[in-house]
């Protein structure tokens, strides 16, 4: 698992969870965790309209 | 193990306005929320359009409104400004709402039908019987309990979790998914009659809004489709890029940041499955052209309540039984979602230019009775070539 979230950025929108295609995180409320079924495919990362994830190395800065 | 007729995933719209109709046909209801707060954060523009509120059966009050507006601006890539009235801009425009407190009145609607509503209580798994739902598993205060359920409600939102546990496909594509960012924005310079929609490549794929919240304040946000985004971040700096090129806006401060996604898809084919249906945003009814998703989640709320009370009664949760909850709700707004979906598959690859003509054409129409229709005829009228996809649309 490669995938972070740095939670002074975050704003548990879910907008991340939703659009994960293999349903593979899940919002704790304010705590995101990221399932064993993840494989960083990124679009978390592309999604967040905050850029709170990183981690696919797919995603530009 | 404690047991409810309904219990509902998700205290949003959906999942209230759900809970009130089965607890009226005369379910016993459990509604479970996952904030510790129903309503907040706010992941909203909180524009709602009057006669929504009243075909969803509710009696519009002072306590959630924050403000009226008399239409909306449509505003050109250059600026071009057309002026829509109340009854030509249609959806999404009289009503901007407090939504923080007009979901908690929904939930107040629900708790005064006989419905019971528990806070800072997630659910993390679905339970089954002979492969079929018939429960949850939830976690309240890192303690875990199970609730038996003669029929589940996935009302969670955008996150679509509970549907996808039971196997209902609810994946979306990235062209259908618009990640948003706003900033209730205060000491702004508006004319506050009106609320403000900026097509073209201030939003990419989608458009910026601007809901008035008051003389000098109002929501200013925007969406981004998922094909369009490239860097991490991309949606908060675009927003501020965009606050930053709107003279009137520069200035303002933003006293509250909100974030969130919505979806832009086609109908869904199916939202059911043995002891669960789905709901709201949960079941991908956002408008794919306004983005706004409240009104279809109260008007689905109707047949979802009752036909989950009534599953329940007569003892037969199938998915065949559910049916007739996707008859209902497909009757109401399906046609729409489809017409809709359509036009935003057009709308999101127009260039600016595009954007600029068509605004420009119906400029020049005769505003003052036009429908939907009228405009598009108005824009055919003077290049047959933006609309020639549109054609069967219009019938
Ligand atoms: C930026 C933005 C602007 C928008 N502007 C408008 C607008 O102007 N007009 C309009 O009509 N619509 C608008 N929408 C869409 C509108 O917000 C949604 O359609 C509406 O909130 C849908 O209600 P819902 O009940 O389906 O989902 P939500 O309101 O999202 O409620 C779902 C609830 O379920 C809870 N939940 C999720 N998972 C679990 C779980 N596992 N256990 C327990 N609880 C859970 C969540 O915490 C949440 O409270 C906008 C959306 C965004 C993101």
């Amino acid at each position: 698992m490669v995938m972070e979230v740095d939670y002074t950025v975050c704003m548990h929108c879910g907008a991340c969870v939703g659009s994960c295609p293999l349903n593979a995180m899940f919002l704790h409320e304010t705590r995101l965790e990221f399932l064993e079924n993840c494989n960083s495919c990124g679009i978390c990362e592309k999604v967040c309209p905050v850029g709170a994830i990183t981690g696919s190395g797919r995603v530009e800065g | 193990m404690e047991k409810f007729d309904v219990v509902i995933v998700g205290g949003g719209p959906a999942g209230t306005l759900t809970g009130w109709h089965a607890a009226r046909a005369g379910a016993s209801v459990l509604i479970l929320e996952k904030r510790q707060e129903v309503g907040s954060p706010i992941r909203c523009g909180e524009g709602l359009d009057k006669r929504g509120i009243e075909k969803i059966g509710l009696t519009p009050s002072k306590k959630w409104i924050a403000h009226e507006v008399k239409g909306a601006h449509i505003i050109a890539p250059n600026g071009m400004k057309l002026k829509l009235t109340e009854g030509q801009a249609g959806n999404e425009v009289g009503y901007v709402v407090n939504r923080d407190v007009f979901d908690k009145e929904m939930a107040k609607l629900a708790i005064d039908a006989g419905a019971q509503l528990r806070v800072k209580t997630s659910v993390v798994e679905l339970l089954r019987k002979d492969g079929k739902v018939n429960g949850v598993r939830t976690k309240f205060m890192g303690k875990i309990k199970d609730i038996e359920a003669g029929i589940v409600v996935g009302a969670d939102g955008y996150e679509s979790q509970i549907g996808r546990w039971a196997g209902i496909d609810t994946n979306l594509k990235p062209k259908d998914m618009f990640s948003c960012f706003q900033y209730h924005m205060v000491n702004i310079d508006i004319d506050p009659d009106y609320n403000d929609f900026y097509l073209g490549s201030c939003a990419p794929g989608g458009y910026a809004w601007m809901f008035v919240k008051g003389p000098d304040e109002a929501n200013v946000g925007l969406g981004v489709q998922g094909t369009k985004l490239h860097k991490r971040g991309d949606v908060k700096r675009i927003l501020d890029d965009f606050v930053k090129s709107v003279p009137g806006l520069a200035k303002g401060k933003a006293i509250s940041h909100i974030a969130g996604a919505i979806s832009a898809c086609a109908p869904l084919d199916c939202v059911t499955a043995d002891g669960i249906l789905l709901i709201g945003d949960a079941a991908r009814m956002i408008d794919p052209i306004t983005g706004g998703g409240i009104i279809n989640a109260g008007l689905a709320a109707k047949p979802a309540g009752e036909v989950a009370a009534e599953a329940v009664a007569v003892g037969d949760t199938s998915k065949e039984f559910l049916q007739k909850y996707e008859k209902g709700w497909r009757a109401l707004i399906e046609n729409k979602l489809w017409r809709n979906y359509m036009a935003k598959e057009k709308v999101t690859t127009f260039s600016d230019d595009t954007f600029n003509k068509i605004i420009e054409a119906i400029k020049d129409a005769d505003m003052s009775q036009i429908s939907s229709l009228e405009l598009f005829k108005a824009v055919q009228a003077k290049y047959p070539e933006l609309v020639k996809d549109f054609e069967d649309l219009l019938m």
